[in-house]
């Protein structure tokens, strides 16, 4: 999917968060010399094409005590990747889910994040997960620090 | 910790996945909350000042614009964790680094224009921090909906 450059331009001008005033588009259209209705509807454009997943607010969630991250790994039999994979991102608590390679001495090949309030809120998640899915041979790691946490910027 | 009223936790819930794509985006919300536009805007300074908001913008699909990504997992020896997870952080590329408990104890985040400054990256990382390293780019994805449910 190729971006036009007026688009690649009103990523670039909001990667970084637009202001929270009543008209936060105003400036950006006017660095671009186009309406702010033409910016909006530029950013509706691209999330319809999947160029922007979504367009919205990222949390500081340990901020406001969501403070437990766990990143579960799971060995699945690699013909139950797929519908293992799907049934793990139907779980509400489950943010992230994603298949990757194995290596020598790691065997786990689904990834799942899961954010909560407690670790043991986490513990009882992956415990349901592993139920509800039936893979037993999974590992649950939280994050001991934070050395960087930011999106992805073009 | 960030105190959060009723209407704050609203606000927050309402504004990870259905922020407004509005040029008045918090007249918006105004409504749905039933609160004025003013002490929405008012609500959401303060959210932002104090962390609980880190940013309202764009989240972009690396696949879509031409990024290439991999989360890669390194074994440091614990006396140099603080070093090479700076040395990571070095990396405008990276996006997230945590430690994390086990053999591979650093867990980052790489997204790059081209696989070809990935792979520079990762070699540059292994020649300076001589660690083990695992390369776990995504086969499938099945999930990246990050919205917190705030209670």
């Amino acid at each position: 999917m190729e971006m036009t450059e007026i688009q690649r331009q009103i990523i670039i001008l909001t990667q970084e968060g637009i202001p929270i005033t009543s008209s936060p588009y105003k400036d950006i259209s006017h660095q671009l010399g186009i309406t702010e209705e033409e910016v909006v509807k530029q950013i509706k454009l691209m999330k319809d094409l999947d160029i922007i997943r979504r367009f919205g607010a990222s949390i500081g969630h340990r901020d406001i005590g969501i403070t437990a991250n766990a990143m579960c790994v799971w060995n699945v039999p690699d013909e139950d990747v797929e519908d293992v994979g799907r049934l793990m991102a139907t779980i509400d608590d489950v943010t992230h889910c994603y298949a990757r390679p194995r290596h020598p001495g790691w065997p786990y090949n689904i990834f799942t994040m899961v954010h909560s309030y407690t670790r043991d809120d986490c513990l009882a998640i992956a415990k349901e997960i592993s139920k509800l899915t039936g893979i037993d041979n999974y590992k649950v790691m939280f994050s001991e620090k934070e050395f960087k946490k930011t999106g992805i910027r073009l | 910790m960030i105190q959060l009223d009723k209407i704050d936790k609203k606000l927050l819930n309402l504004i990870q996945l259905d922020f407004p794509l509005d040029i008045y985006p918090f007249r918006i919300l105004a409504d749905k909350v039933g609160i004025s536009e003013d002490e929405v805007i008012k609500r959401m300074q303060r959210l932002k000042e104090e962390g609980a908001i880190r940013r309202i913008g764009p989240i972009i699909n690396s696949r879509n614009t031409g990024l290439v990504g991999t989360l890669v997992a390194l074994k440091v020896p614990e006396d140099r964790t603080e070093q090479i997870a700076e040395l990571i952080n070095s990396y405008p590329e990276v996006s997230h680094n945590y430690l994390r408990p086990g053999d591979y104890n650093l867990w980052f985040t790489l997204s790059a224009p081209n696989s070809e400054r990935l792979q520079e990256i990762l070699e540059e990382l292994r020649q300076e921090a001589q660690c083990p390293m695992m390369d776990l780019p995504t086969i499938q994805l099945f999930k990246i909906g990050v919205k917190f449910k705030i209670k």
